[in-house]
């Protein structure tokens, strides 16, 4: 009962931050530089004042800025977020239309690199010093310190066009019209590259970050303790050490979680993957602010979402927080 | 095609195309010539960026609704390489002597892709629907007095004086076909069918997997009997230049249209086995690169300085380094695709020490000139490069202040910039897309598409007038040559490069380009080989 008191606090608070993010965004988004119509009307390559007038009147663009607010504002009170310029559709529609491709992307991210992360810096902290823990340690370097765009490239280059094994881009085979269990396999071969993609660099920051803690964990009195009373090395390591080296995980992971609906603008742009990231790049480039407003409305409900859960998750793994809510 | 896991013969196929296309390998062949027949079946695959925003061609003009919104509508007509009608919809035509009256014969058997017939009265609706939502077709169409429809398939264009480019109009991306019995009384913007558009193309909308692929299948009903030969037209969404090169280069992709790679990635791809290259098929756009310079301000205002900036520009280097060689410099505003172009101007040579010894005659004191580049991606930045090391090497003080696509047409169309890149399309006749940018009643804040350099002489404006509706084509010529004349000594801006837009294709497409707007035309005529 503690977690939904906790949780209806939150909640509150979360609601208002929300409010701020949308007001403070839309002020922001309007500062830059051309308009919607304007975009518009360039990339027609022909145009007239009647032409550029008549968008802004459809966009409602022609209101002054306040005006334009309270009516996105008040939209969004009854979860209508208005309608894409560009695309001619609703901003909600498209934001469900690609949000699964993206969850998807950075949920297997998510996993791969949590598990593949957690599990290469225990065994790198339980060989420390010797040449197998360096070579982790080195390959969670180069990771760390490679451009994401540039592991993208090479990745399509050498598995894509040289040897054919994955395919280069996108969701799924255009044209194959897969059906029920070969529709999946053909999605998750799709989804290969760009998840490792993505999944790297986290990858070798879990990797980095459970080594440093395991090994002050490991100095601790209780692990010795737990050897001196004799407790199997293996069990030491796991039940003892890794738990307790898990906070500063879990609150990288949390961060990472935040980031699931924005963050692979990158990833999804080289992959054309159709997810949330590229959709949020085109609203920026073309000035679509509604669509734009939308995405980080989401992006921003996401984040607050995971760090309640990380909130949460932390007193399960450490009943000292419990007490300071 | 297929799933490099699921067809492990990939590598396979492209041999067989390099065995089927001797000698094709990197050559300039064109897709078509090469004397194989034409058969029914198969798919191709294209690149497409950026995504369109919709496929109502008509409500949508923009560069990739154009691509692939010409296989859906149509138009009365269609243009050869040349600039040459060819019949569409019409099947045939004809002008008056007086150049008044303009007759088309229209195919008397065609369907809308819902299945109601066409006819002459959705002609005459299309008219009335483009002049309301489209600048350009409002100015063409300025020009009619009245439309006649003797029967259901002869439209009549009554002129209020002879206006010659007329028959240059009825291309799809400016005048396509738009079905009355959906549109007619309704919202345009807002009708439903804007979702699934309703054309009477060789192709109909299919699907349309947001952020994926754009499908669109044959049209059985097709009024040409056996086109078109493809069966499926898979249009690929993908965000990153290089990664359209990898697909292109993996076989995904059969078809990369002008612009869909960097320039630089150009030649390696044409040089792939089985892999052809065309610089045809943009004769009716006509896309000419050019500088704004703004009349209005401090030195610009000074056309000493703008033969300067001429004379400092090297402009072979461009073509040659940026655009692989395949552009055109121009002499002077007139594209030399066009028939008016005037032959007997002589472009300015790169001569750095001619444009010192101007900015000295003029007293030019190092003011700070401010260059926005045109944020196109890497060919564009590197060209600003170069254009600002020839604009210092010939002592002009040169600052980048670049910004994103916004920013850039919110500068332009608010004439806040010293010298800026853009390119426009001058399409078939000058009265089109070429007085636009130096006529003065032109000169309106908040567009980037008119005369937003701010040039100003009563005499071009007089002669641009009176071509435009000269019916003698050598009276028109002498017209058009005294303007070229005086614009070529005046300089409003600086002239860069008649731009090419190669196309690179598996030479196993053929019929690929037939006519002046390329693919944007549609793969009416176009088959594939089966070589899978």
């Amino acid at each position: 009962m503690l977690y939904l008191s906790l949780i209806a606090g939150r909640l509150g608070k979360a609601v208002l931050v929300l409010l701020a993010i949308l007001v403070f965004n839309f002020f922001l988004i309007h500062a830059a530089p051309g308009d919607p119509a304007l975009v518009m009307a360039g990339e027609a390559g022909s145009t007239d004042a009647e032409f550029i007038a008549d968008l802004r009147e459809r966009f409602g663009l022609d209101q002054p800025l306040p005006v334009q607010l309270w009516h996105y504002i008040s939209g969004v009170l009854t979860l209508d977020f208005g309608y894409s310029y560009r695309q001619q559709m609703p901003v909600l529609d498209l934001i469900l239309d690609r949000l699964p491709a993206t969850l998807l992307l950075t949920g297997a991210a998510f996993i791969i690199s949590l598990s593949l992360g957690v599990l290469a810096g225990a065994l790198a902290a339980m060989r420390a010093g010797k040449p197998s823990g360096s070579l982790i340690m080195g390959l969670a370097l180069l990771f760390y310190a490679t451009p994401l765009y540039w592991v993208a490239m090479m990745s399509v280059l050498l598995f894509s066009v040289w040897l054919e094994w994955l395919p280069a881009y996108g969701f799924s085979t255009v044209g194959a019209n897969y059906t029920g269990l070969a529709h999946v396999g053909d999605v998750a071969l799709h989804l290969i590259l760009p998840a490792l993609t993505l999944g790297l660099f986290f990858m070798a920051i879990y990797t980095r970050m459970t080594r440093t803690s395991m090994l002050s964990v490991a100095q601790q009195d209780f692990v010795r303790t737990a050897r001196a009373k004799g407790v199997a090395p293996g069990v030491i390591q796991r039940r003892h050490i890794l738990r307790n080296a898990l906070l500063p995980i879990i609150t990288l992971a949390g961060l990472q979680a935040g980031q699931m609906v924005g963050g692979a603008v990158l990833t999804e742009t080289v992959f054309a993957w159709p997810g949330i990231g590229r959709l949020m790049y085109d609203a920026l480039m073309q000035r679509d602010y509604n669509l734009l407003l939308g995405v980080f409305f989401f992006s921003a409900l996401l984040v607050i979402v995971f760090n309640m859960i990380t909130d949460v998750i932390y007193r399960l793994a450490d009943p000292r927080i419990r007490g300071a809510a | 095609m297929k799933n490099p896991i699921a067809s492990l013969g990939l590598g396979g196929l492209l041999l067989t195309l390099l065995s089927l296309s001797p000698g094709a390998s990197g050559s300039s062949a064109s897709s078509d010539g090469d004397g194989a027949q034409p058969h029914s079946g198969g798919e191709v695959n294209i690149a497409i960026q950026p995504e369109p925003p919709s496929l109502m061609l008509p409500l949508v003009q923009n560069n990739p609704v154009q691509l692939i919104g010409g296989n859906i509508f149509e138009s009365l007509l269609r243009y050869s390489t040349d600039l040459e009608p060819m019949p569409q919809l019409a099947k045939s035509w004809e002008i008056g002597d007086d150049g008044l009256t303009y007759t088309f014969h229209l195919y008397d058997n065609v369907v809308w892709h819902d299945g109601e017939p066409f006819s002459a009265e959705d002609v005459v609706f299309s008219v009335g629907f483009m002049t309301e939502v489209e600048p350009q077709a409002r100015e063409t169409m300025s020009h009619v007095e009245r439309i006649e429809t003797p029967d259901a398939n002869t439209v009549v264009f009554h002129l209020k004086q002879p206006y010659p480019a007329f028959i240059m109009a009825f291309e799809v991306g400016s005048m396509p076909m738009v079905p009355k019995h959906i549109y007619e009384g309704t919202d345009y913007h807002n009708n439903p069918a804007n979702a699934h558009p309703i054309g009477t193309g060789p192709f109909e909308f299919e699907r349309w997997d947001r952020g994926s692929v754009i499908v669109l299948s044959k049209n059985e009903d097709y009024y040409q009997e056996g086109l078109p030969y493809l069966d499926t037209l898979y249009w690929h969404v993908i965000p990153d230049a290089a990664s359209r090169a990898a697909a292109y280069e993996n076989g995904t992709l059969d078809v990369l249209p002008a612009g869909s790679v960097e320039n630089f990635d150009l030649e390696r791809l044409a040089d792939l086995p089985g892999s052809c290259i065309t610089n045809q098929g943009s004769e009716m756009f006509n896309p000419f690169a050019m500088l704004w310079l703004n009349n209005r301000e401090g030195p610009m205002s000074d056309v000493r300085f703008r033969k300067a900036v001429m004379y400092a520009l090297d402009r072979q280097f461009a073509n040659d380094v940026l655009w692989n060689g395949l552009g055109r410099i121009p002499a002077g505003p007139f594209s030399s695709k066009l028939p008016e172009h005037d032959d007997s101007i002589e472009a300015y040579p790169h001569d750095p020490e001619q444009a010192r010894a101007l900015l000295d005659e003029m007293g030019y004191n190092g003011e700070q000139i401010r260059l926005l580049p045109l944020p196109y991606g890497e060919t564009w930045a590197r060209w600003s490069e170069a254009v600002r090391q020839n604009l210092e090497d010939a002592g002009i003080n040169v600052t980048t202040e670049a910004t994103d696509v916004a920013g850039w047409n919110q500068a332009i169309s608010q004439w806040d910039y010293d010298i800026a890149f853009t390119y426009l399309y001058q399409y078939s006749d000058p009265s089109i897309g070429i007085s636009r940018t130096y006529n003065s009643d032109n000169i309106a804040r908040g567009s980037p598409w008119n005369n937003v350099e701010g040039y100003r002489n009563e005499r071009v404006d007089e002669l641009f007038a009176a071509a435009a509706v000269e019916a003698d084509p050598e009276a028109r010529q002498q017209l058009y040559s005294e303007v070229q004349q005086i614009l070529h000594e005046e300089v409003p801006l600086a002239w860069l490069l008649e731009m090419p837009q190669p196309v690179i294709h598996g030479c196993d497409v053929h019929n690929l380009i037939t006519t002046g707007i390329g693919i944007s035309d549609g793969f009416k005529n176009a088959w594939i080989e089966s070589g899978d």
